[in-house]
C-alpha cells in the first residue's frame, strides 16, 4: 500500500473536515447534524405536550405545578405575543408545531441518521471498501440534505407561519391555507417552504440511495459473497431501494402541490371546493385523494426505511453480544427482501376512512396482515439468538435487547390498525400516534443509541462511559413507556392526534391523567438524555481510550480497520474467509470468535 | 487504495460503477414521471370535461411532431458520438455530439415557441384547467431534463474534454452514461407526446 489513496498530500482542514468526500467524515457529519435535528424535533413535542397537559382554559380545574407556570409563562414572553397570545399557545402555533415535529423527525432525523450517519459510516467498512462508489456525489448528497434543512428553518420565520397543515401535508387544506402575503415573495410561505425543502431531501435521499447500491454491489471485499454480508449491510440495501424506488413519486407530488400553490393549478383541488363560506376560484377537476394515494406510496415504504436499519445495528449488536452466530441469518435476509417488496403495495391502508370501496380495502388489508408475518420472522429470529447465550450486558446491549419488546409492542398495535373495520374507529386517534411512536422511538431512536454506543469506540477511538450510558438507558428506557403506553388508553377513548385542546370534548375527560402522565413522560425522557449528551462529548476527550482495533471482539470487517479509520480505511486490502458472525465455533476452541477477515491456518 | 471498478467493468455484475449508478438513476426517473403519469391518468378518468382527441386541446400538434423528430434524431447522434469513441475518433464524436446540442437546444427553441403561442395566442396557463396545468408541469419538468443534458454534454465538450487525452476508457464510459439518460429523456417524450398532443 505504498501509492494511492492513504498516502495523498494533506488536503487542508476544509476539506478534510466540511467539504470532505470521505466517507466517515460525511457519515459524521450527518450522524451529528441528524441528533441536532432530533434534538430540536425533541423540544417542539415537549412545548405540545404542556399543551396537552394543561390546556389553559382548563387551568382552574386542571393547574400545572407552579414551576411548570413559571417556566412556561417565561417561554411565552421569549416566543412573543404573535404566537403565545397571553401566555397561552396559538392553535395555529400548537399545529405547526405538529408538523414540523413530524417532517424534523422522519426526514431531518431518523433518516439521516440511520442511512446517511451510519449507513455512510459502518456499510463502507463492513464490506472491506475503500469509500463509497461516488464520492463526490456522496458529499453532495449531505450538502442537499443541509440545506434541505436550513430551508425548513427558515421556513419558521415565514410571515404568516411556519406550515400547519399536519405534517402529511393533506389538500385542499396544504393548498389553500397560506397564501402569499403582499410585499413577499410568493415562495415565502410556511407551506411552499415547506413542498421545496422536502425536494431537497429528496434529492439527497437519491443522490445517496444510488451511492449505496452501486458500492454495494460493486465493491465488496474479494471472497463477501452476498450471503456473508452482514445483516446491518442488507438491511442499508434493501433501506437503498426503498429510498430509490418510494421518494420519486412524492416529489412527483410535491411538484404537483407547488404548482397548486404558485401556478394556480387545481390538481388536487375539486371542483366547487368552498372555504369559509366563499367559492374558490380555481379551475376545480381536481382530486385531493390523488394526493393521498402519491404520499403514502412514499411514506409506507418509507415506515420500513425506519426501521430496517434499526434491525440490522440490533442484528450486528445481539450477534457480537451473544456470542453466537445469529439464528436464522438467510431467512432474516429473505424476510428484509420480502419485506421490501410488499413495502410498495400496503400504501392504501393509511386510507380506509377515505371511502374507497370495500374491494380495495380488502385488497390492501390482505397485503397489510401479509407484511406482518416477515416482520415477525425477524424479530423471532433476533429472539431466538438469545436462546442458551452468555449475554454481555453492555448498553449498546441493553438498547439492543430494549428494542425487540419495544418494536413488538409497535408491531402488533399495528394490525388492529391494518385491518379497515377496526381501523375506522381507531383512526386519527392517539392509538395511532402510540403504535407509530414505539416503531419508531423506542424502536429505531433505541437501536441508533445502541449503534452509537456500538461503534462510537472505531469511529473515535475511545469507549463512551457505561456508567453514563446505563443511566442514560435506564432513563430513556422508563420515561419513553411513560410517554407512548398511555396514548393508546387516550386513543381507545377516542382522542383524536390532532386536537388542541384535549379538555374541550366532555367524553374524553375521563383520559385527561393518560394525557398528563404522557407529558410528563417526555419530560423526563428529556432528562435523561442529559447523561447522553454529556458522554457524547466529553467522552471524545476523556473516554478510556481502546486498547485494541476491535474492542468488542466483534467478527464483521469494521473491527479490521486501524481505529479510528484513516482515509482509505484498510491498510491492506481486506479478504474474507467466512460468514459474518462465527462466534464460539466448535473448530476454534480457545477463542469465541473468529473474524471474517482472519486468514484460515494452513494444516 | 483506489476505488474499484471506476472505470473497467466489475468480473460478475459486467457493469462499470457509474453504469450501475445511471440504470438506479433511471429506476428512480421511471418512479418520477410514473408518478406523474398516474396523476395525469387520475385526473383524466375523473373530468369529463378533459380535452380529448386529435387537436382538440389547442395545443400545436405539427410542432410537437417536428420536436418528436428531432428528439429522436438526437438520439441517434448521441450513439454515433458514442461509436466513434469506440473507434478512436474524438474528433467524429465531438461533431456527433455538438448535433445533439444543437438538436436539444432545437428542441427547446420550438418548445418555447410553442408555449408563447400557447399563453400569448390562445391566453392559455396552467390554471385554465387541469388538462393545461399537467401539461405545462410535465412538459416544463421534461425540459428541465433536456436542460440538465444539454449542460453535461457541453461539460464533456470543453472543460471536461480533457478526460479524453488523460483516460480515454473513462471519458467513453461518461458518454455512454449521459447518453443512457439522453435516451430516457427521449423516451419520456414519447410517451408525453401521445397523453398529451395525440389522445
Amino acid at each position: 500500500m505504498s501509492q494511492g489513496h492513504n498516502d495523498h498530500h494533506d488536503p487542508g482542514w476544509i476539506r478534510k473536515y466540511v467539504f470532505s468526500v470521505d466517507h466517515k467524515v460525511i457519515g459524521i457529519q450527518y450522524s451529528v447534524t441528524a441528533l441536532l435535528f432530533l434534538f430540536f424535533g425533541f423540544t417542539l413535542i415537549m412545548l405540545m405536550r404542556f399543551q396537552l397537559a394543561y390546556p389553559a382554559a382548563a387551568w382552574d380545574t386542571n393547574p400545572p405545578p407552579g414551576f411548570l407556570k413559571a417556566l412556561w409563562g417565561g417561554f411565552g414572553n421569549w416566543i412573543g405575543r404573535g404566537l403565545m397570545p397571553e401566555g397561552v399557545m396559538a392553535p395555529e402555533f400548537y399545529n405547526s408545531l405538529g408538523v414540523m415535529h413530524g417532517t424534523i423527525m422522519i426526514f431531518l432525523g431518523v433518516v439521516p441518521l440511520s442511512v446517511g450517519g451510519f449507513g455512510n459510516y459502518v456499510m463502507p467498512l463492513q464490506i472491506g471498501a475503500p469509500d463509497m462508489a461516488f464520492p463526490k456525489i456522496n458529499m453532495m448528497s449531505y450538502w442537499v440534505y443541509f440545506i434541505g434543512g436550513v430551508v425548513m428553518l427558515a421556513s419558521f420565520f415565514c410571515p404568516g407561519g411556519v406550515a400547519n397543515s399536519g405534517w402529511t401535508a393533506y389538500p385542499p387544506l396544504s393548498v389553500v391555507s397560506q397564501p402569499a402575503i403582499e410585499g413577499f415573495p410568493f415562495w415565502f410561505t410556511g407551506q411552499t417552504m415547506w413542498i421545496l425543502g422536502m425536494v431537497f431531501l429528496i434529492t439527497s435521499s437519491l443522490l445517496g440511495s444510488i451511492n449505496f447500491i452501486v458500492t454495494i454491489i460493486q465493491m465488496r471485499a474479494p471472497g463477501l459473497s452476498l450471503f456473508r454480508m452482514p445483516v446491518f449491510v442488507w438491511a442499508q440495501l434493501v433501506t437503498s431501494f426503498l429510498l430509490l424506488l418510494a421518494f420519486p413519486p412524492l416529489e412527483a407530488a410535491a411538484v404537483l402541490q407547488l404548482m397548486d400553490r404558485v401556478a394556480g393549478t387545481s390538481f388536487f383541488l375539486p371542483s366547487g371546493l368552498v372555504v369559509s363560506g366563499e367559492a374558490v376560484a380555481v379551475s376545480g377537476g381536481g382530486n385531493p385523494l390523488l394526493w393521498q394515494h402519491l404520499f403514502w406510496f412514499l411514506a409506507h415504504p418509507e415506515v420500513y426505511v425506519l426501521i430496517l436499519p434499526g434491525i440490522g445495528i440490533v442484528a450486528e449488536i445481539i450477534a457480537c453480544n451473544t456470542r453466537k452466530p445469529l439464528w436464522g441469518f438467510r431467512t432474516m435476509v429473505y424476510s428484509m427482501m420480502f419485506l421490501g417488496f410488499m413495502s410498495f403495495i400496503v400504501w392504501a391502508h393509511h386510507m380506509y376512512m377515505t371511502g374507497m370501496g370495500t374491494t380495495i380495502s380488502a385488497f390492501f388489508q390482505m397485503t397489510t396482515m401479509i407484511i406482518s408475518v416477515p416482520s415477525v420472522i425477524i424479530l423471532t429470529c433476533l429472539l431466538l439468538s438469545l436462546w442458551g447465550a452468555s449475554i454481555r450486558f453492555n448498553t449498546p446491549m441493553l438498547f439492543a435487547l430494549s428494542f425487540l419488546p419495544m418494536f413488538a409492542i409497535g408491531g402488533l398495535t399495528g394490525l388492529p390498525l391494518g385491518l379497515a373495520t377496526s381501523d375506522i374507529y381507531l383512526h386519527d386517534t392517539y392509538y395511532v400516534i402510540g403504535h407509530f411512536h414505539y416503531v419508531v422511538a423506542p424502536g429505531t431512536i433505541f437501536a441508533m443509541f445502541a449503534g452509537i454506543y456500538h461503534w462510537y469506540p472505531k469511529a473515535t477511538g475511545r469507549q463512551l462511559s457505561e456508567l453514563f450510558g446505563k443511566m442514560h438507558f435506564w432513563g430513556s428506557f422508563i420515561a419513553i413507556n411513560l410517554t407512548f403506553m398511555p396514548m393508546f388508553f387516550a386513543g381507545m377513548a377516542g382522542m383524536l392526534r390532532r386536537g388542541y385542546d384535549p379538555t374541550y370534548y366532555e367524553y374524553i375527560q375521563s383520559v385527561q391523567s393518560m394525557n398528563v402522565m404522557s407529558s410528563w413522560g417526555a419530560w423526563l425522557l428529556g432528562l435523561a438524555q442529559i447523561p447522553f449528551i454529556i458522554n457524547f462529548f466529553a467522552s471524545i476527550f476523556a473516554g478510556k481510550k481502546v486498547e485494541s482495533d476491535n474492542p468488542w471482539q466483534a467478527t464483521t470487517l469494521e473491527w479490521a480497520t486501524p481505529t479510528p479509520p484513516p482515509h482509505g480505511n484498510f491498510v491492506t486490502e481486506p479478504r474474507v474467509y467466512r460468514d459474518a458472525y462465527e462466534y464460539s465455533n466448535p473448530e476454534r476452541p480457545d477463542d469465541d470468535f473468529w473474524p471474517q477477515f482472519v486468514e484460515p491456518e494452513k494444516s | 487504495m483506489e476505488i474499484p471498478y471506476s472505470v473497467k467493468p466489475h468480473p460478475v455484475t459486467g457493469l462499470a460503477n457509474a453504469k450501475l449508478g445511471i440504470w438506479t438513476f433511471l429506476a428512480s426517473e421511471v418512479m418520477l414521471f410514473g408518478g406523474f403519469f398516474s396523476a395525469y391518468i387520475l385526473l383524466r378518468t375523473g373530468d369529463p370535461d378533459w380535452p380529448r382527441g386529435l387537436a382538440n386541446n389547442g395545443l400545436d400538434v405539427k410542432l410537437a411532431t417536428f420536436n418528436t423528430v428531432l428528439l429522436i434524431a438526437s438520439s441517434v447522434t448521441v450513439v454515433m458520438a458514442w461509436a466513434a469513441l469506440k473507434m478512436n475518433d474524438f474528433a467524429k464524436c465531438k461533431k456527433y455530439l455538438w448535433a445533439t446540442v444543437a438538436l436539444a437546444a432545437g428542441f427547446l427553441v420550438v418548445k418555447f415557441f410553442e408555449y408563447k403561442a400557447e399563453i400569448v395566442g390562445h391566453g392559455i396557463y396552467p390554471s385554465t384547467h387541469n388538462f393545461y396545468g399537467i401539461y405545462f408541469t410535465m412538459t416544463g419538468l421534461h425540459g428541465l431534463h433536456i436542460l440538465g443534458g444539454i449542460a453535461v454534454f457541453v461539460y464533456f465538450l470543453t472543460f471536461g474534454a480533457s478526460m479524453w487525452k488523460d483516460e480515454p476508457e473513462r471519458y467513453s464510459g461518461r458518454i455512454e452514461c449521459v447518453g443512457l439518460y439522453w435516451h430516457f429523456v427521449d423516451i419520456v417524450w414519447i410517451f408525453l407526446f401521445p397523453a398529451l398532443y395525440l389522445l
